[in-house]
């Protein structure tokens, strides 16, 4: 499922946005928790500056797809993926692709906010510091300007020096997508990463991804699916590792092509 | 299609669907009794036919707060979403559909005053007012059963009955040219033929809506040919 079939179908509507350029293309992608096959021959590709969302029951398979879009499985044993996944015309899946720039263009913002136990600045400093050298005046731009991009700046200015771990968890969460900006990546790859939090800090966190995906690729996974309408341009349906639709957010959550996916986003799902 | 996890939201769908059919019945007798009327003006129906048109009234609020409900609580995606949207168009529909009935009993019940029994014949209106009766009930049963092949009859249907309505007024015309003591009554029956082609335009809307509940295609603009291709795929 290509962006050019899924565009294809919304010609008609004119307030469609300009035509999507594909920022990650996944082709035959398999993949392997030892001998039990997650995912199973997934196609689709990943839009630049939008939101992509994958939706499904638990299982699915949706997070394993997530993790192989910046291999964050190669640091588990036993786990493989097989097929190709192009991004800025690499497979990423190849052996000797540098696994550290790799996760430093595609970051990753877990469901459970992981501040590191160091202070606000460090927590932003820290990662900006495996990448590039900088002057003080020149990082304190940065952790500045990251957490103006997370929607933090106001209420961590005058405390940076204070430990992250005394944050609320939805500051936490912002500090976490703060970090992942700070190494200026090109795509956003968020791991359920509002489940933990109450609903004025979700809705804080959905604001913050329409206001990223004007500079990033984001994709999503979440198992809200009114999160995934409400904040996504694509939405993927995942059912026992495939992938069962990929559609525009518009169409699929008012007319979804396939009834698998009906029946999971009316609830049907048994 | 198959049940909710939530046996609740089913049973909240199947109350609101249940309160259109028995809304749409209300109207169907209502219809009935305003015939009735045009048929035996001297059978006075209006004050049955203005209190039908009362619960009528109070049925599409029922439903519509019925609607905001399962809205606010479950909401709903896809199907569910469609059929929600579509039962508070149908509904706003029947309360019209309630209006222009009342509108013929009073209009027969004006014509059976003396005076105005001047010999202009009812029975091209009758068998109008039948024809979209049937329309009507056709498009309720599209409704009832979600069967787009029904809707689109009721859409092709509506043709004939603006076709009556047209007739109905060129006669109407030569009646009134050829004696104007007659133009009282002819235009008394212009007003209720004017309220059976809007019953039919209801109608039709009703029907189109059935469509876009089941396929998720809007077609209130589109052709019968276009609607029936839709309906065949």
């Amino acid at each position: 499922m290509n962006l050019e079939t899924v565009a294809t179908r919304h010609e008609s509507e004119p307030r469609r946005e300009a035509r999507a350029v594909t920022k990650i293309s996944v082709r035959h992608l398999d993949f392997f928790y030892g001998s039990f096959q997650a995912l199973k021959n997934n196609n689709l590709d990943i839009a630049e500056r939008r939101v992509t969302a994958f939706i499904g029951p638990s299982g699915c398979g949706k997070s394993t797809l997530l993790r192989t879009l910046n291999r964050m499985y190669s640091l588990y044993p036993g786990q493989r993926a097989v097929g190709e996944v192009m991004f800025n015309g690499r497979n990423i899946l190849d052996a000797g692709v540098d696994l550290n720039m790799l996760r430093a263009k595609v970051g990753m913002v877990f469901q459970k906010p992981t501040p590191f136990p160091m202070s606000i600045y460090d927590n932003i400093a820290f990662g900006v510091r495996l990448y590039e050298s900088m002057s003080q005046r020149a990082m304190d731009e940065r952790v500045e300007w990251a957490l103006v991009k997370a929607a933090m700046w106001d209420e961590a200015k005058n405390k940076l020096k204070q430990s992250g771990m005394a944050l609320s968890g939805g500051q936490q969460q912002r500090l976490c997508i703060a970090r992942a900006v700070a190494v200026k990546p090109e795509v956003l790859l968020l791991d359920e990463p509002t489940s933990a939090l109450d609903p004025i800090s979700t809705a804080k966190i959905e604001e913050l991804i329409s206001e990223l995906k004007t500079d990033y690729t984001i994709a999503i996974v979440t198992h809200n699916m009114q999160q995934a309408a409400r904040v996504s341009d694509y939405t993927a349906y995942m059912y026992l590792g495939e992938l069962i639709e990929f559609g525009a957010t518009d169409e699929l959550f008012l007319k979804p092509s396939r009834k698998e996916t009906e029946d999971y986003i009316t609830g049907r799902f048994g | 299609m198959g049940e909710h996890t939530y046996k609740q939201f089913d049973a909240e769908m199947e109350e609101i669907r249940s309160g259109v059919m028995a809304m749409g019945g209300l109207v169907e007798t209502q219809l009935a009794r305003a015939i009735q009327s045009l048929r035996h003006p001297e059978l006075d129906q209006i004050d049955t036919v203005a209190a039908d048109e009362m619960a009528i009234n109070q049925m599409q609020m029922n439903i519509d707060q019925q609607c905001s409900q399962i809205i606010a609580k479950r909401q709903p995606a896809a199907i569910d979403l469609r059929m929600i949207l579509v039962v508070v168009k149908i509904v706003n529909e029947l309360e019209r559909l309630g209006d222009e009935i009342k509108k013929i009993a009073y209009k027969a019940h004006e014509m059976q005053r003396p005076e105005r029994l001047t010999a202009v014949r009812l029975h091209e209106i009758t068998r109008a007012a039948e024809l979209a009766e049937r329309n009507l009930q056709l498009a309720l049963d599209a409704f009832a059963r979600l069967d787009v092949n029904a809707a689109a009859t009721v859409i092709v249907n509506d043709e004939a009955i603006d076709a009556a309505f047209l007739a109905i007024l060129r006669q109407l015309i030569s009646y009134m040219m050829e004696d104007p003591r007659t133009i009282t009554p002819a235009l008394e029956i212009v007003f209720i033929a004017k309220s059976i082609e809007r019953i039919g335009d209801h109608a039709k809307n009703i029907a189109e809506n059935v469509v876009h509940a089941v396929k998720g295609k809007d077609v209130r603009h589109a052709t019968a040919e276009q609607i029936r291709a839709e309906v065949a795929e």
